[in-house]
């Protein structure tokens, strides 16, 4: 249909009406335990059950739920997490066992290969944070019940995830869960009395309260790369990309950037602070994943604000906590596709890594190039809308070159990417006229994209494609609900 | 897969954590044909291309009853092919050698006296560490098979080296080797010499003799192949006794350049080697000159804290200030800031840049005499002044159409 093309009519989703009457008149929503509290929110066959991420790898609640669904013979659930993890795998028996139907969200690691290998009962859906948020406003997505699992939240449901023994930092990602699921759980492990303050979500969507002896593993929480790469090769496609940027007039006072979270992008973050230092400029704003690094841009007055969406570490979680230049956002504010506007459209520069990219600069996240599942979108797609789209990406990976002629997965059309750096060449998209005349006297490897596949096979030979069935395992919706891709069932894999 | 033979063969690494890189377990047999077992991280999109090679390979030394298991992490065809050559050659001996093409890239040969100021040392037996090499834009790159190679990987080594040297695009850089020590580093020399390397250095040299015997098998090796182009030699001191035979040794033929290994040479001494080089200085001193007087490069020691960039700095800075024109490198990220401290600063520039230019004026006008100011130039400090220039512009300090600029 093309980019910006659909336009939704109608109404957006509506949760039950309720009434105050209804709930307790001291606002002690406390239940003795998550099985009380999932049965009084109606726990049975082929509900839909929302989780959020912000606990990463150390998430102990998802787990729970369906142990206790598989407990009570509860089959066909479907789940839909705002993202998986490793410690997700776990949950392979019940999809097995078919407590779980199929998970919408993301389908990472070894879930990806068990979806891959078409083992999941039904097909799976893969959205963008962004497009989350939007397929639960616009009743794409309908979630029964939601559990949030809160760091700190007292008796009425209020709840942060700013403090407590669980930090993570902030709680956007379940912010569609509470406004629109149909009955809302908060799970903590650090009860205050009320009010709990500041609130990152509001008691007032929230159902039943659980208090749990343990719902994260700190050091599991804040588990997303936090060093800068020591390689030298992603140390020498950082320092390309930053001085890409710098000569293309990106680095100006006032600017705003987003890198993500791995050591690539991280690195790019400290060349910026770097300019920035010498330059006596500073960045208006940075969009996290906030770390360290951005903590110190911010704290050196590098950055006036941090707009973010997840903690990568505990100074992001400080920082959060103390500074009120660290401000919490979510999908809603960053990414929402059926919006009035999003902040993703206004970053200046955006940062994104990709496991494909192809001669047409369209771009794969989610598969590998053995066409296996691996990775969820995050806001990589909604990313994608800002001013400069670049994708910094090694050449080949070991001996997988990254630039196809056709990527696996389509996941970003390549009309929204503007600039693939690789350690052997920069190729800038024909449509950024703009880019192109700029870097015309640079002294970086300015190629075009075919070059840059030509040089690619030459060192690692031309690829075969993965072969699949015609069985759809998983569908990539993108930011507006529309489906932009379909991963099939590999033929063979090892 | 099974293997119970005692001719059994093995090559390359698996370890974890490795990558671009493939073991082979091979086995001999009377009868069975050919039985392939390929467990490799890229056989979706590489899985045909690679029982291809390995048919290849097998026909091209009469292989026809073997057992393979192929692990492999997503290695390179000239890594594939040099893992299973080095297996093969275990069990069966054969002047035979299986070689990809020498890619056109690497057709290149170096002048004596190009500039020399990084040379990054890459572990001869670790190949993801020399796909990329060339990117970080060294002078020169050493493919080592001395210290950084255990013992017992050494043989395996040279297939290696040798078929990065036709294969792996070096961006230009200076294509390098560091042999073991003579004697046993001239049988490295067959695995490098036809396939245009365009240094060899010679480590633990300790006099004329060792460097001779280098360049003789040289010579040697060249005719027997028709190989040509040239192969300069770096010496490298690390013991005392090498310090005093520095310049007989820094007058051999086809030495262009000497350097100096620090780690060794206080061990000699008995000394510990510290950070401000006090116990090395005579060394040092000694090699710059010998290097000089023989009209050869003086290249100084590698720093070994590649953690430690400003600690780095100050010791190039101070090599720079003895005479020394590079240093060694064992991690990509010195390269910048060891070509950064030799490169000329602004104020020699714009002396050099003074000085060329009284020189062309006085030139044009026919002058025999040159000056600046009022200080007569001599032919020397013109010849320095030219080589700043050159340098400067090398290194991106100055542009090349400097004099129409300004």
């Amino acid at each position: 249909m093309g980019i910006g093309k659909y336009r939704p009519s109608g109404r957006k989703y509506g949760p039950p009406i309720v009434s105050c009457n209804d709930y307790p008149e001291d606002g002690n929503k406390i239940v003795p335990s998550l099985r009380e509290a999932l049965i009084l929110a109606g726990l049975k066959d082929g509900v839909a059950i929302s989780t959020h991420h912000h606990f990463r790898n150390g998430d102990l609640v998802a787990g729970q739920i369906f142990d206790i669904a598989a407990e009570m013979g509860i089959k066909d659930l479907v789940w839909v997490p705002s993202a998986s993890f490793e410690c997700h795998s776990s949950l392979i028996k019940y999809l097995e066992n078919g407590t779980i139907h199929h998970i919408e969200g993301s389908m990472n690691g070894a879930l990806g290969r068990f979806t891959s290998e078409g083992k999941m009962k039904g097909t799976g859906v893969l959205r963008s944070h962004g497009g989350r948020y939007q397929a639960i406003q616009d009743g794409d997505v309908h979630i029964d019940i939601s559990v949030i699992a809160a760091p700190t939240a007292d008796p009425f449901g209020n709840a942060t995830g700013d403090r407590g023994p669980a930090a993570c930092g902030l709680l956007g990602f379940a912010l569609a869960d509470s406004q629109y699921a149909d009955k809302v759980i908060v799970v903590t492990d650090n009860l205050v009395p009320f009010p709990c303050v500041p609130w990152h979500i509001q008691g007032n969507y929230v159902d039943y309260v659980v208090v749990a002896e343990k719902i994260g593993i700190p050091e599991k929480i804040v588990s997303g790369t936090t060093e800068i790469t020591k390689s030298p090769d992603r140390l020498l496609l950082a320092e390309m990309t930053a001085q890409f940027c710098d000569e293309a007039g990106i680095i100006r006072d006032g600017f705003s950037f987003q890198a993500g979270a791995g050591g690539t992008a991280l690195s790019i973050g400290v060349f910026f602070a770097e300019m920035c230092r010498k330059r006596g400029i500073k960045a208006r704003f940075a969009r996290g994943g906030s770390n360290k690094y951005l903590v110190q841009m911010l704290e050196e007055g590098l950055v006036d604000y941090i707009l973010d969406g997840q903690t990568f570490d505990l100074e992001g979680v400080r920082s959060m906590r103390e500074n009120p230049g660290h401000v919490n956002t979510s999908p809603f504010t960053s990414y929402n596709y059926h919006g009035k506007g999003n902040f993703a459209q206004y970053v200046d520069v955006v940062i994104l890594g990709a496991t494909e990219v192809d001669i047409h600069f369209n771009a794969n996240v989610v598969t590998h190039s053995d066409g296996c599942l691996l990775h969820g979108i995050g806001g990589w797609m909604d990313c994608l809308f800002s001013r400069c789209v670049i994708l910094p990406v090694p050449l080949f990976r070991d001996r997988m070159p990254v630039i196809l002629d056709e990527v696996t997965t389509l996941c970003g059309p390549g009309e929204l990417i503007d600039v693939i750096v690789t350690e052997r060449g920069i190729a800038i998209n024909p449509l950024r006229t703009d880019l192109i005349e700029k870097m015309k006297t640079s002294r970086l490897p300015v190629k075009t994209i075919q070059q840059l596949k030509e040089e690619a096979e030459k060192i690692c030979g031309k690829p075969s494609r993965p072969k699949f069935t015609d069985d759809p395992v998983a569908v990539i919706k993108w930011v507006d609900g529309t489906v932009i891709d379909t991963v099939f069932k590999l033929d063979k894999l090892r | 897969m099974d293997f119970h033979s005692e001719h059994l063969a093995k090559a390359g690494n698996k370890e974890e954590g490795i990558r671009s890189d493939c073991f082979v377990t091979l086995e001999l047999a009377d009868s069975g044909g050919i039985q392939l077992e390929l467990v490799s991280k890229v056989e979706s999109m590489y899985g045909e291309s690679i029982l291809t090679l390995v048919h290849k390979v097998l026909d091209f030394f009469d292989i026809r009853h073997v057992k393979i298991l192929l692990e492999d992490s997503g290695a390179l065809p000239l890594v594939l092919a040099a893992r299973l050559e080095a297996a093969i050659k275990i069990l069966i001996k054969t002047d035979k050698e299986f070689l990809l093409p020498l890619i056109p890239e690497n057709g290149y040969s170096t002048a004596p006296d190009r500039n020399r100021i990084s040379r990054l040392y890459i572990p001869g037996n670790t190949p993801h560490l020399a796909i990329n090499a060339g990117i970080h834009k060294p002078d020169g790159i050493i493919l080592d098979l001395e210290d950084s190679v255990a013992p017992e990987k050494k043989y395996e080594a040279g297939y290696l080296v040798r078929n990065a040297l036709r294969g792996i695009d070096f961006y230009g850089a200076e294509r390098m080797v560091r042999i073991n020590q003579v004697p046993n580093g001239l049988s490295d020399l067959p695995f490098i010499v036809p396939h245009n390397v365009n240094l060899v250095l010679i480590p633990k040299c300790e006099g004329t003799e060792q460097v001779r015997l280098v360049n003789e098998e040289i010579v040697r090796i060249r005719k027997l192949t028709g190989t040509t182009g040239n192969t300069w030699l770096m010496p490298i001191i690390e013991s005392a006794l090498g310090v005093m035979k520095a310049f007989e040794i820094a007058r051999c033929e086809n030495v262009v350049a000497m350097a100096i290994g620090l780690e060794d040479y206080t061990a000699d001494l008995g000394v510990r080697r510290t950070d401000e080089g006090q116990e090395s200085l005579f060394a040092r001193s000694m090699i710059v000159n010998a290097c000089k007087a023989a009209g050869i490069q003086p290249i100084d020691s590698v720093f070994s804290d590649v953690g430690d960039m400003e600690g780095l700095r100050r010791n190039a800075l101070k090599s720079k200030v003895l005479g020394f024109e590079g240093m060694g490198c064992i991690h990509p990220r010195q390269i910048r800031v060891v070509r950064d401290a030799f490169a000329p600063d602004e104020e020699e520039i714009d002396r050099a840049k003074k000085i060329v230019r009284a020189y062309t004026e006085a030139a044009e006008k026919g002058l025999g005499v040159v000056s600046l100011g009022t200080k007569m130039i001599d032919a020397p400090v013109v010849k320095r002044a030219c080589k700043v220039i050159d340098t400067a512009i090398a290194l991106g300090k100055l542009d090349a159409g400097w004099k129409d600029l300004s």
